[in-house]
């Protein structure tokens, strides 16, 4: 299927460099030749040091921290302090959080970047142990780029280099996306039946148009994710 | 058959009888593929750190079933955890155990839950047993080649 990149964001890899098109009068930022920087927020040790072993053997830089306040308070969101930048001086070019945790949860750790006019353009990738339709789809609302049923796999881990390199997503393919049949349920949830959606997808509104052909329709739209395909490319 | 050959023999064994046994699950595979001549000991790492919080975690759950008034919620808190965890590191039968004390917990059956963290130290202990056996042949493999 073909998909059109329009620009690479944050940076350029081998792979898709090649792939990635300008579309003309659309600012392209300059590739770098740093790695990408991701946040990892999960509250487990053993999932913390999975997760950052997971991101630099894929070639990730990672700030693994344990919880939504530290990660507010690394990014300079945090309500105590007013500047509205000036981190560590680190740019993170993707936060990828636990759901569940104690305190504050992942989802509202997104809501809170979402709501952020600095850190909205952060994508978010939410992982949960438990595969809940409404839970995902929460989460997507709310403008999650992605929802990784734990454990996480390197495939997973893979498939996020995808979301630094594509800027804009056609809308219809997006939502062809983030609904997939889901695979093997390992744990004892209700069984997921396949639904069918309407809500549209969360793009940010900054997100330039994709003035290209749209790919043919969707497949209908099926059971909530577990482990997405983003690109044809792998 | 050189001590090496011998060894290394042994490890491929004993891991395949640990995921034949349903000790361990495809998960653990992951993990040993992300184990390489830069994170030479992460899965040791990794293991070690599941063993510490297991231990916690175990405690947590015999405390919060002690109290007068049992909190399931708080029960169920730290089996949650523990699933989280042990499917991290692929502990198959740990993790299945904990689905069903989750289970228990929600039913509020005191003398199930009770039941079922006997059965999970027990299966925790097993498994740690196990592990420690296999990163000994490790050890000793490394050994070997100096």
């Amino acid at each position: 299927m073909e998909r059109n990149v329009v620009v690479s964001r944050r940076r350029k890899t081998e792979t898709t460099a090649a792939t990635a098109a300008k579309i003309e009068g659309f600012d392209v930022l300059p590739a770098d030749s740093e790695e990408a920087h991701v946040l990892a927020v999960d509250d487990s040790l053993v999932d913390r040091k999975v997760i950052e072993r997971l991101l630099k053997i894929s070639s990730f830089k990672v700030t693994a921290v344990d919880s939504g306040r530290r990660a507010l308070q690394f990014l300079g969101l945090d309500e105590e302090k007013t500047s509205s930048v000036g981190f560590d001086g680190l740019k993170v070019d993707l936060i990828i959080t636990d759901y569940c945790m104690p305190g504050m949860t992942g989802y509202e750790l997104l809501k809170k970047i979402k709501e952020s006019s600095n850190f909205r353009e952060i994508p978010v990738v939410i992982m949960s142990s438990e595969n809940i339709l409404t839970r995902i789809d929460r989460c997507l609302e709310e403008g999650a780029e992605d929802f990784i049923v734990k454990p996480v796999k390197l495939a997973d881990v893979k498939r996020l280099k995808d979301y630094m390199m594509r800027e804009v997503r056609i809308e219809s393919e997006s939502n062809m996306n983030k609904r997939k049949s889901c695979c093997d349920l390992t744990e004892s949830e209700p069984s997921i039946s396949s639904s069918s959606s309407s809500s549209s997808s969360s793009e940010s509104p900054s997100r330039a148009p994709v003035s290209s052909s749209a790919p043919s329709s969707p497949s209908p739209l099926d059971s909530p994710v577990r482990r997405l395909k983003m690109t044809p490319t792998e | 058959m050189d001590v090496m050959t011998q060894l290394q023999r042994q490890w491929r064994e004993h891991t395949a009888y640990l995921r034949k046994e349903g000790y361990l699950d495809d998960q653990f595979e992951q993990l040993q593929k992300l184990q390489d001549e830069n994170s030479p000991d992460f899965v040791a790492e990794v293991v070690s750190i599941f063993f510490d919080d297991s231990e916690k975690l175990l405690n947590n759950m015999a405390g919060a079933l002690e109290q007068k008034v049992v909190d399931f919620k708080q029960v169920d808190a730290h089996v949650h955890q523990f699933k989280g965890s042990s499917a991290s590191i692929g502990a198959m039968r740990v993790k299945n155990l904990c689905i069903e004390f989750r289970n228990h917990c929600e039913a509020q059956s005191l003398e199930e839950c009770v039941r079922c963290l006997r059965k999970l130290r027990y299966e925790y202990s097993l498994l740690k047993n196990q592990l420690e056996y296999l990163f000994k042949l490790e050890q000793q493999i490394r050994a070997a080649v100096v």
